[in-house]
């Protein structure tokens, strides 16, 4: 028989218990991994957000493949370029589903009921999403790159920041495009993802004359459901 | 191998514009921009499959 | 909640869950933007204008390739008088009592003169002629250099303003064979020999390498060989035919008729009006504005009128219509 693992005495709990049970407590399974959503989730506005994730995979699988053979496999070779056109639009196709995906969440004022960091992380995945493709397109090494660095440099130089990222250094570029800033958005759309499963969609606006009703039929608060909690409700 | 890289529609060539003012974007420009709009009001009017789904759902609360 | 917290009355759901597979729904996604980028792979394909070398811009514009590096020698091109972070004879860009071009400092020096002119000259072997010349002009006080080379400008940067303003140049440059030759009023000293000569290193090529591998054999920055060539017409002339220069909009385009970068049509707009756009410092303040509106945009919550317009036009009516009506209903 296999013994079972010690306890932990709650006067000294490890770093490792007291992370796990943080982590657990913030994100229990049934929470990170839900199997139904509220009721309300009912509009394709919905899945521009998954679609932004779907776009990153196909970015960061396609781009791998660039960087297996090097940067300058694409320029003369048939499945390099077909690979780097799979890159370029899967960019596209992000920025494309990423803002329709801002803007629903915009309009639904999905930063409601403690969901403020929610929104603080979209907005700066996208604003970090902007200097990653600026990084991919100075590493291009072709008349597009070379433009693109020779005019960006001034926009740099001027606020200070050419003084250690030199967008002409195609060595120092790559490697931000390919590890330092890609971990960065991933990094931010996992924290953010994570702050979502946490809290839930944001429920919708209550209706004027909802409130209204609600009040005058004596019922407490503002509840989004006047109902009893049944079985199978999640919290 | 070559197959792979040439295309069914050739862009290559100088970008026509969309003038206006002082405003001067490309064509290919416009039509992201443009479809991105369009792609949006899709999405808010379009009805969503799983209706009977969360009808149930609904359901399952006002039996109780 | 935080001080800063926005005041709203949002309760936590207590109503309904159906059934929803978000792992299906994400494998669903992923294949259907995959094969949306390999379709339009399929139809479009991407860009690939090959790079301008230092050799193809000594060989198309002769003229304009010794015009530049005249420059470079008397410290008058644009990258001379730059300042940070090549150099300190400019103080870069400031906005108010922000200097940060000036305050970060020079950390990649180039002195034009020597890295993009002597230098690249005294590595070209067995010509007594230039040997010659450039021990002349090494020898020579600061003054006289400039002297020589102004004379040899001259004529060049007048002949150039003729052709931008589409006037009859003085007969004082002519082009023959790939090799530029200037009638100067002065003394130009021995600057006609090292014009010539670095003419034909950079049309041979020996430009471009020796420009990048100046430092070390194993070389990635390509900081020397872009600026010099950034002076010059090629790059620009490439760069307008594909509508990539700042008053076409070209920070959002990309070359041929390929959709660009269409979320920079915030940053490029301020560049197109006054008085960002004739502005010597029209950098920094497009970097402060738009610094400015992406801090705002993180803030959204915190701003009052913007935090409350999604209420105000209720697009929401529109996306939970389901459960207001199901609402109603009840």
């Amino acid at each position: 028989m296999s013994a079972a693992p010690p306890p932990a005495t709650p006067a000294s709990k490890s770093w490792t218990v007291r992370t796990r049970e943080r982590a657990v407590d913030a994100l229990p399974p049934e929470k990170l991994l839900p199997d139904g959503q509220p009721t309300y989730v009912a509009s394709w506005i919905y899945v521009f957000g998954v679609a932004s994730i779907a776009s990153l995979i196909v970015i960061v699988v396609s781009g791998s493949i660039l960087a297996l053979k090097g940067p300058a496999w694409w320029h003369y070779t048939g499945v390099g370029h077909f690979f780097n056109s799979i890159h370029m639009w899967g960019v596209e196709l992000f920025f494309f589903v990423m803002v329709v995906h801002l803007w629903g969440k915009y309009w639904m004022a999905a930063w409601r009921g403690g969901r403020t960091r929610v929104w603080i992380t979209g907005a700066v995945t996208f604003l970090v999403a902007v200097p990653t493709a600026l990084t991919g397109y100075v590493s291009q090494q072709n008349f597009d790159a070379q433009w693109i660095a020779t005019q960006a440099k001034d926009g740099l130089n001027a606020v200070g920041v050419g003084a250690f990222f030199n967008v002409l250094n195609f060595g120092q570029m790559y490697s931000w495009h390919i590890l330092l800033l890609p971990v960065a958005v991933v990094l931010l759309v996992a924290a953010h993802v994570l702050l979502v499963r946490k809290h839930g969609v944001v429920p919708p606006f209550e209706l004027e004359r909802r409130k209204a009703a609600l009040t005058a039929a004596g019922a407490p608060g503002a509840d989004g459901s006047p109902h009893a909690a049944t079985a199978g409700e999640r919290s | 191998m070559s197959v792979l890289a040439s295309a069914v529609f050739n862009l290559n060539h100088p970008a026509h514009t969309v003038d206006w003012e002082f405003v001067h974007l490309s064509v290919a420009n416009v039509v992201v921009i443009g479809l991105m709009l369009i792609v949006f009001v899709l999405a808010l009017v379009l009805p969503f499959p799983g209706k009977a789904r969360r009808a149930a759902a609904r359901r399952g609360e006002r039996a109780s | 909640m935080s001080p800063l917290g926005p005041n709203d009355d949002t309760q936590p759901w207590k109503g309904r869950y159906a059934p929803y597979d978000l792992v299906k729904e994400l494998c669903i996604a992923v294949g259907a933007i995959g094969l949306l980028a390999v379709l339009l792979t399929i139809l479009f394909s991407s860009p690939d204008d090959k790079p301008s070398t230092i050799a193809q811009w000594a060989r198309q514009k002769p003229a304009d390739f010794v015009t530049a590096a005249v420059k470079e020698l008397d410290g008058t091109s644009p990258i001379a008088e730059y300042g940070p972070p090549y150099n300190h004879n400019g103080t870069g860009q400031e906005a108010w009592i922000l200097k940060p071009q000036k305050w970060l400092g020079v950390s990649h020096p180039i002195d034009t003169e020597q890295d993009f002119v002597v230098g690249p000259l005294a590595m070209i072997p067995n010509d007594p002629g230039l040997t010659a010349a450039l021990a002349q002009y090494k020898a020579a006080p600061e003054k006289q250099k400039k002297e020589w080379a102004e004379a040899y400008a001259k004529p060049l940067e007048e002949t150039a303003t003729a052709e931008e303003e589409k006037k009859t140049p003085p007969n004082t440059v002519s082009e023959s064979n790939g090799t530029v030759l200037v009638k100067t009023s002065g003394d130009a000293g021995p600057v006609p020999v090292m014009m010539s000569s670095l003419l034909a290193d950079a049309q041979s090529g020996g430009v471009d390498g020796s420009l990048l591998t100046s430092k070390q054999f194993f070389q990635t920055d390509y900081t020397k060989p872009l600026l010099f060539m950034a002076e010059g017409g090629l790059l620009s002339e490439r760069a307008e035919q594909h509508h990539l220069l700042g008053d076409q909009w070209g920070m959002m385009n990309e070359t041929g008729s390929y959709p660009g970068q269409a979320w920079l049509w915030l940053y490029a707009l301020w560049y197109q009006v006054e008085p960002i756009k004739s502005s010597p410092n029209a950098d920094i303040l497009v970097m402060l504005v738009m610094g400015v509106l992406s801090l705002a945009f993180i803030c959204i919550p915190f701003i009052p009128g913007i935090n409350i317009l999604p209420r105000k036009i209720p697009i929401y009516k529109l996306i939970w219509r389901e459960h207001y009506r199901s609402e109603q209903s009840f």
